[in-house]
């Protein structure tokens, strides 16, 4: 149970504060609503290179990393499809430091042209780093673009290709800012050895003042029903095939999003999960094999990926995984497997919210989702889900009519 | 936003404590030491009913005769035993939620459980199995010999895994356990009995140090020694093994891995002396300001205000006997050589110029800040005392480190630049 209490500022910024006295520490996490789905389809990337232009001097702070390191702090973000988060820690004594930089950075950034420059070339390595100089690099892109035709889901969050990020313009950043950087679009959470009254007058006193500004209403096209099975091959220079097949699933808050996180934890968590012990360990013909979701707010995506023992056909190895989802259709699993994967969603619980920082950052998600306390409803929402709920979700996702495959060839 | 500046002045910080002020404390772990001898270090405390248990053994690669082999021994270890198959025993943790890994590593292999509370009883039988009667059953090893070569030609495209294992290699020579790496061939090599034997002398008849945290359940002690405290651990000493280091002559290197890449990996590094040598701890402050955090000199000066790299760092790799320092980064193809240049560059207003008294401070307030926020929790204050202890230190050590960081002068920060800031002691690598 993560407790914690709320009070709302006149601008709409919604404010959090989760004690725990055990720690010297403060966290300070500011969690923006917005992602790369509210990006303009020819301006991909833009809500990322934007956190990385979030650290480049705010109107009164030239530097966002210096004062909060004097103030014994560090800091990271982190973009996703969905939002955006920002957070820091500091010794609890310093904690003003951490409402001084954020709620400047809120008020208004720089709109430098250097760190304009500078971050363009940061993010293009960024990435050439993970997405062109890595084998399998550009897969999800191309899953992305397969799977999704209206959701902007179809894009990656580092963006759809390096020229719209190096064609980023300073007045791109401004609209964007002050289109989505408002309080009203924010949410603050302050956790750690903290004081309810002082976080209540600290973020009055830096956070009070910022213009409530427009309140952002996102529309985006949802995702049509996919009504027929797509397939796509590449060769590339890779060393071995590798097999992509995912499904469209249930968005965040709908029961059969905790269906199907239980549905990839029987069919790929870990070494005794049905994929790895069928396809790995018996058939011998993945040397690799996956099974995972991508935890989107909207509709989302479920996905099989495997890397197969040289020398088997991607036929083979499709059939043998179109069996093992076939019984998830067919056959009830069993009160002990089903447990186990409970179990397991218990467990992760648990360990996650040892941290301070990971705690602040789940209840600003959870916020963002609509209400923080539904953090603390999850493990009984995947406890109540039955074997026969099991079945009749893996009905609705494993139709091939809803499934998208990729063959991905290595050549030679 | 007049009205706002009027209020409230935004451009002066607010008043901060110096974090080299705050008085740092390492909660002290209770000893144990169970009917063999084994020692158990536990950490008590946290806020959640869950709990990490990690057996730390002496059989590392270090202790190999050939390639490998201590590797194979500890994945493998999950995989059979006389009564279990390896389906059974991973099955065991994962039904109740917890998690069994296990890492080999260079004097040092680990077995390492995560557990809710309430399950830890159930699983110490079987981790003692898993210690005297994994068998490593042939068929299991053809698995992992065939996975592990396929996993090796990807990773061999990459540029950054390839440097890594040709710097180290530099550094230590390819005989030595640092500088040692393997290829298809070494994993074709490997034999059931080698796995079996090795398992033997350094698992069911070898040296094993416990550390424990968490909340942990009251008779945990009991417990552990009436399973782990019963096996013939700690009874036998391990064999002294030297290995001397054997680096490169050439210092220079430039490698073509890749046709079509679009960037290029790239190493920096020189020998440097273990945790022991008295400029060990003042090094890690002139490290830091050097390229160990997002504020030092080479981040600003090459990915923020050059942005040749998404990152670049520095530090002291983490090893036992003897170690490096090494500066790592992958940049953009182009750029490659432009920052070598730049990080030579840095390397010399170390050694010229004094650092100015605001900067050293920043650096100082960001270390201290981040031991005040590493000890957060039980699992990082376990994490503190396995460093001390397998390194033959003490708590000691840990003051005497924070006590360096607080009075460290600019003056000693520039002896130390011009002592191993040289470049012609550095190994140079690009792999492209």
């Amino acid at each position: 149970m993560i407790n914690f209490e709320r009070f709302v500022l006149s601008n709409g910024l919604k404010v959090l504060i989760h004690k725990d006295m055990a720690t010297p520490m403060a966290v300070v996490n500011v969690l923006y609503d917005v992602g790369a789905r509210d990006e303009d389809e020819n301006r991909t990337g833009f809500a990322h290179l934007f956190e990385h232009l979030m650290f480049g001097g705010s109107i009164n702070i030239p530097d966002y990393d210096e004062p909060l390191q004097q103030a014994g702090g560090e800091n990271n973000a982190y973009t996703t499809n969905d939002l955006t988060n920002y957070y820091c820690q500091l010794p609890a004594e310093n904690i003003e430091t951490a409402f001084w930089l954020e709620s400047d950075r809120m008020l208004s950034l720089a709109f430098d042209e250097k760190s304009l420059d500078v971050q363009r070339k940061v993010v293009s390595e960024e990435f050439k780093e993970h997405y062109l100089n890595k084998p399998y690099g550009d897969v999800w892109n191309k899953i992305r673009e397969m799977a999704y035709k209206k959701h902007p889901y179809k894009w990656m969050t580092i963006g759809k290709e390096l020229k719209h990020i190096e064609e980023a313009q300073l007045q791109d950043v401004k609209n964007f800012f002050f289109r989505h950087y408002t309080p009203s679009n924010a949410i603050l959470v302050v956790a750690g050895n903290v004081e309810t009254e002082n976080v209540m007058r600290l973020a009055e006193k830096w956070f009070g003042p910022i213009p409530a500004g427009e309140k952002y209403v996102r529309q985006l096209p949802q995702e049509p029903k996919q009504t027929e099975a797509r397939r796509l091959e590449i060769t590339a220079d890779v060393p071995l095939d590798a097999f992509y097949k995912v499904w469209h699933m249930a968005s965040r808050l709908e029961r059969g999003y905790y269906v199907t996180d239980l549905i990839t934890d029987i069919l790929g968590g870990g070494a005794s999960s049905r994929l790895f012990q069928a396809l790995v360990k018996e058939k011998k013909l993945f040397s690799s094999i996956d099974c995972s979701h991508f935890g989107s707010s909207d509709t989302g995506l479920l996905s099989i990926e495997g890397k197969l023992v040289k020398g088997v056909k991607m036929e083979d190895a499709e059939k043998a995984v179109n069996e093992e989802v076939e019984k998830m259709k067919t056959q009830l699993v069993d009160e002990k497997e089903l447990q186990k994967v409970i179990n397991k969603t218990e467990s992760t619980i648990l360990f996650e919210d040892m941290s301070v920082m990971s705690r602040a950052n789940s209840l600003a998600y959870y916020e963002l989702l609509g209400d923080a306390q539904l953090m603390n409803d999850e493990l009984q929402k995947y406890e109540s889900v039955t074997a026969q709920e099991l079945m009749d979700e893996s009905i609705r996702i494993f139709d091939e009519r809803n499934s998208n495959t990729l063959y991905y060839l290595a050549k030679n | 936003m007049s009205v706002l500046t009027e209020q409230l002045n935004r451009a002066a910080a607010p008043i901060y404590k110096d974090a080299t002020e705050f008085d740092l404390k390492l909660k002290p772990y209770e000893k144990y030491i169970l009917d063999n001898g084994v020692e158990v270090y536990a950490v008590n405390a946290g806020t959640q009913e869950v709990m990490s248990l990690e057996l730390v053994f002496n059989a590392g690669n270090w202790y190999e005769q050939q390639n490998n082999v201590a590797a194979a021994t500890n994945f493998l270890i999950k995989n059979g035993t006389k009564n279990k198959n390896a389906f059974e025993l991973t099955e065991h943790f994962d039904y109740y939620g917890s998690h069994l890994s296990r890492g080999c590593y260079n004097e040092t292999s680990t077995i390492i459980l995560h557990c809710i509370d309430r399950h830890f009883t159930k699983h110490l039988p079987v981790i003692a199995e898993m210690i005297t009667d994994s068998i490593y059953p042939q068929q299991e090893l053809d698995i992992y010999k065939q996975n592990m070569q396929q996993r090796l030609s990807v990773s061999l495209k990459k540029c950054d895994f390839l440097a890594t294992r040709l710097i180290e290699e530099y550094l230590f020579g390819r005989n030595h356990p640092y500088g040692v790496y393997s290829n298809k061939e070494d994993y074709e090599a490997l034999q059931q009995q080698q796995l079996q034997d090795f398992y033997k002398q350094y698992y069911t008849n070898g040296r094993c140090t416990i550390f424990a945290a968490g909340l942990l359940p009251a008779d945990f002690v009991q417990h552990l020694n009436a399973t782990i405290g019963q096996l013939p651990l700690n009874q036998k000493e391990i064999p002294s093994i030297i290995h001397p280091v054997t680096p490169a002559v050439e210092k220079k290197y430039r490698i073509a891995n890749d046709v079509n890449g679009v960037q290029g990996a790239i190493r920096i590094a020189r020998e440097f002396p273990n945790r022991h040598h008295p400029d060990f701890q003042p090094v890690q402050v002139l490290n830091s300001l050097f390229g160990g955090f997002f504020g030092s000199r080479l981040m600003s000066n090459i990915r923020e205000d050059k942005g040749y790299t998404y990152g670049i760092h520095s530090y002291i790799l983490n090893h036992i006997a003897t170690s490096a320092w090494m500066v790592s980064t992958e940049a953009g193809r182009d750029v490659c050589e432009a920052t070598i240049k730049e990080v030579y560059n840095e390397m010399e207003d170390l050694r010229n110029e004094l650092v100015d008294a605001e900067e050293l401070q920043l650096v100082k307030n960001y270390l201290i800040g981040t031991v005040l926020g590493d000890l957060d929790g039980p699992f990082h204050i376990i994490g503190r005392w396995k460093n001390l202890i397998l390194n033959g230190l003490d708590e000691n050590y840990f003051y005497s480190s924070v006590d360096t960081i607080k009075h460290i002068t600019a003056k000693q920060v520039q002896e130390l630049a011009n002592k191993y800031l040289q470049p012609e002691d550095f190994y140079e690598l690009v792999v492209v």
